[in-house]
C-alpha cells in the first residue's frame, strides 16, 4: 500500500535491542488503539443490539433492516450522492486556476493567497457567514437586485428546491483553494521542457492544456477525486449542521448529521452505529484506488 | 553620439517597440486570464467583504443597505459581542485543547516515527500502510463508541478527555509526516552521534527533532489548525456550556444572534482574525502541510 520510496532503501537503520522499537512505538499505538482500534471494532458490535444508555440485547441485523427502511435515510444516502456533482466541478475549478497561476500571470502569488485563504477559515464561520448573506432579503439577492437580476434573488437556504444546491456551492467555495494549491504543486515539480517545447512547436494554449498539462496532472487529478468524494460523503457535517441543520424538512439531510441526530439528539447508538458502519465500508472500498494512486504520485511541496 | 551609433540606438529603440507591439496582440488573453482570476478572487473576497463591513454598521444602517459602505462607523456590535466575556472562555478552551493536542500527538508521534524511520522490526511496513490508511476515516466513524466510552469513565467535558481523541485523530498524519521526514536525515551525522556515546533517546531529541524543524513547524500549524477548527467532536465530547470551544461558542452564537446580523458577524470577525493573521504570515507552513498529508480535510 505505502510505497517506499529510493530514500527508504538509503536510510540506514539503528542497531538496537530487539525490543527498542516496540518501547518507541508504544505510547502512539495504545493512543491509536484508543481512538480508532477499540471504535472500529465497537460500532460492528453496537450496529447489531439495541442499545439504551452503554448496552443492549443482540438484535442481529434489526438495526439495518430498519435504517434502510427508513425514508429520512434514503434521502441522507441521496443527498451524499447529489453531493458528488461538486467532484468534477472542483477538478475543473482546481486545474484552470492552478495552470493560470502556473503561468505567472501577473499578481498570480496574490491571487494564490486570496485562492487558497477560505480552506483555512473554520466552517462554523463561512456557515454563519453565507446563512447570512444567502437569507431572502440578505447580500447576495441586494446585489442580485441591483444588478437587475430579480428573479434570480432566491430563497437560497430556506427552499427545499435549492437548499442542497446551495451547501454544495459553499463546500465548493471552502474546499476550492486546496484544489489549486494542490495542482499548482504539481506543475511546479513537472518537467518545464515539456510545456516549452510545444509552445516552439506551435501549440497553442488549449492545445498545451489539452495534450500537455492535463495528461501530465492525470496522477494527480484522480487522486483529488477520490480525495473529494470522501469529503462529500463524510466530511460534510460542519456546513449542513451550521447552516441548515439538515432541513428545510429533510431537504439538506446527510449520512454523518443522520449518525449525530440518532446517536446524541434521539438516543439511539444502534441505529447510528449501523450508519457509521457503512460510512466506514464505503471509505474503506474508496482507499484501496486512493492508495494506488497515491503510490504513483509523489507529492512534492511548493515553495 | 556618431550617426551610426544614433542609427543603432534607433534599431534597438525601434525592435523594442516592435516586440511590444507584437506581444500587444496576444493582451486579450492575458486580460482572459486575469478575468477568471478576478472573478474567482471576487467569489473569495464578497464574504470577507461582507464580514468585515457588516459590524461597523448599526442594526438600522444594515436594514437600509446590505452591502454599501457604512456612514458612519460604529463600534457597538463588538461590545455586544463580547458582553459576558464568552468569547474569551471559548477562546480558552480552544488554545487548551489544540496546544494540548498538538504536544501531545507531536511527542508520540516522533517517537512512533523514529522508530518507523530508522529501526529494524517486524511488522514495520505493515504499520505503516496501516497508519496510512487511519488518516482517511472520518471521525464520526469513531464518534458513538468513544463518546459512551469517555461518558462510562466520566471523561466527557473534560480537557484530558477531549486531547487523547484529538491528539489520537492527528496521530497517524504525525507520523506519516515525520516517518517521510526523518528518512532523509542523513545517517552519517547520526553515526557520528553513536560514536559519541549518544543513547536512541539523545539522537531522537537532540539530532532528529532539531533537524526536522521545518516539517515540526508544519505538522504543528496543520494540526493545530484541524483542532482549532474542529466543530464535531468538540460538540459531542465537550456538551457543557462551559466547556465550549470557539467553533461551538460562534454556532451557539451565530443562532442566538440570527435576527441582529452586524453583532453576529462582529463575532464571526473576531472569531476568523487570529487564524488569519498566522495564515497570512505563515502561508507557506499551511500550504506545504495540506499538500503533503494531501488527506486531512
Amino acid at each position: 500500500m505505502i510505497t517506499l520510496g529510493k530514500t527508504e532503501r538509503r536510510a540506514r537503520m539503528l542497531r538496537t535491542k530487539p525490543w527498542t522499537p516496540y518501547l518507541y512505538l508504544a505510547p502512539v499505538s495504545l493512543l491509536m488503539l484508543f481512538v480508532f482500534g477499540y471504535p472500529l471494532i465497537a460500532i460492528f458490535d453496537f450496529s447489531t443490539r439495541r442499545i439504551r444508555g452503554a448496552s443492549g440485547p443482540f438484535i442481529g441485523l434489526e438495526n439495518y433492516r430498519q435504517i434502510f427502511k427508513d425514508e429520512v435515510f434514503q434521502q441522507a444516502i441521496l443527498h451524499n450522492a447529489q453531493l458528488l456533482l461538486a467532484v468534477p466541478i472542483l477538478v475543473i475549478v482546481g486545474i484552470v486556476l492552478a495552470v493560470l497561476l502556473y503561468e505567472r500571470v501577473a499578481g498570480w502569488r496574490i491571487y494564490r493567497t486570496i485562492l487558497f485563504a477560505p480552506f483555512i477559515i473554520a466552517i462554523p464561520v463561512i456557515g454563519i457567514v453565507f446563512s447570512n448573506m444567502l437569507s431572502l432579503n440578505g447580500a447576495v439577492n441586494e446585489l442580485l437586485r441591483a444588478v437587475g437580476l430579480d428573479f434570480l434573488a432566491l430563497d437560497w437556504l430556506g427552499s427545499a428546491q435549492m437548499a442542497l444546491w446551495s451547501v454544495m456551492a459553499i463546500i465548493i467555495w471552502h474546499e476550492m483553494g486546496f484544489g489549486v494549491v494542490l495542482f499548482l504543486a504539481r506543475l511546479l515539480s513537472l518537467n518545464e521542457e515539456i510545456q516549452e517545447a510545444a509552445r516552439i512547436d506551435g501549440a497553442g494554449w488549449w492545445q498545451r492544456l489539452w495534450y500537455v498539462t492535463i495528461p501530465q496532472l492525470k496522477d494527480v487529478t484522480e487522486f483529488y477525486a477520490v480525495v473529494s468524494v470522501i469529503t462529500m460523503l463524510a466530511w460534510v457535517f460542519p456546513f449542513v449542521y451550521v447552516m441548515t441543520r439538515g432541513g428545510p424538512g429533510n431537504a439538506t439531510q446527510v449520512m454523518e448529521l443522520y449518525i449525530f441526530n440518532f446517536a446524541f439528539r434521539n438516543s439511539l447508538p444502534g441505529i447510528a452505529s449501523a450508519v457509521a458502519v457503512i460510512l466506514f465500508l464505503i471509505t474503506l472500498a474508496l482507499m484501496i484506488p486512493l492508495f494506488q494512486l497515491r503510490a504513483r504520485t509523489e507529492m512534492e511541496g511548493i515553495e | 553620439m556618431s550617426v551610426r551609433e544614433m542609427r543603432a540606438t534607433l534599431e534597438e529603440v525601434h525592435s523594442a517597440t516592435r516586440v511590444s507591439v507584437s506581444r500587444r496582440r496576444f493582451d486579450w488573453s492575458v486580460i482572459i486570464k486575469q478575468l477568471v482570476l478576478l472573478l474567482a478572487a471576487f467569489t473569495v473576497l464578497f464574504p470577507a467583504y461582507f464580514m468585515v463591513i457588516t459590524p461597523l454598521k448599526t442594526q438600522e444602517a444594515y436594514s437600509l443597505s446590505k452591502l454599501g459602505f457604512p456612514t458612519q462607523i460604529y463600534l457597538g456590535n463588538f461590545e455586544t459581542a463580547l458582553r459576558g466575556g464568552r468569547f474569551f472562555l471559548w477562546f480558552g478552551n480552544s488554545i487548551i485543547l489544540s496546544v494540548g493536542a498538538v504536544a501531545l500527538s507531536t511527542l508520540v508521534a516522533a517517537m512512533g516515527a523514529f522508530a518507523t524511520s530508522r529501526m529494524n522490526f517486524r511488522g514495520r511496513n505493515l504499520l505503516l500502510s496501516l497508519i496510512s490508511s487511519l488518516m482517511v476515516i472520518p471521525p464520526v466513524v469513531m464518534l458513538i463508541p468513544l463518546f459512551l466510552l469517555l461518558t462510562r469513565i466520566k471523561m466527557t467535558s473534560t480537557y484530558p478527555g477531549a486531547i487523547l481523541v484529538y491528539a489520537g485523530l492527528l496521530a497517524p498524519f504525525s507520523v506519516y509526516l515525520l516517518n517521510n521526514f526523518f528518512r532523509t536525515i542523513p545517517h552519517e551525522i547520526i553515526e557520528s552521534a553513536l560514536m559519541d556515546g549518544a543513547s536512541p533517546l539523545d539522537i531522537l531529541f537532540r539530532i532528529m527533532l532539531p533537524l526536522s524543524a521545518p516539517a515540526l513547524m508544519t505538522l504543528i500549524t496543520v494540526n493545530m489548525l484541524w483542532v482549532w477548527n474542529d466543530l464535531l467532536i468538540a460538540l459531542v465530547l465537550l456538551p457543557e456550556d462551559s466547556m465550549r470551544t470557539l467553533m461551538v461558542g460562534i454556532t451557539v452564537f451565530g443562532s442566538r444572534y440570527n435576527a441582529d446580523v452586524p453583532v453576529s458577524m462582529a463575532g464571526m470577525l473576531m472569531a476568523s482574525v487570529p487564524i488569519f493573521l498566522i495564515y497570512l504570515f505563515g502561508q507557506r507552513y499551511f500550504i506545504r502541510g495540506l499538500v503533503a498529508g494531501a488527506i486531512k480535510g
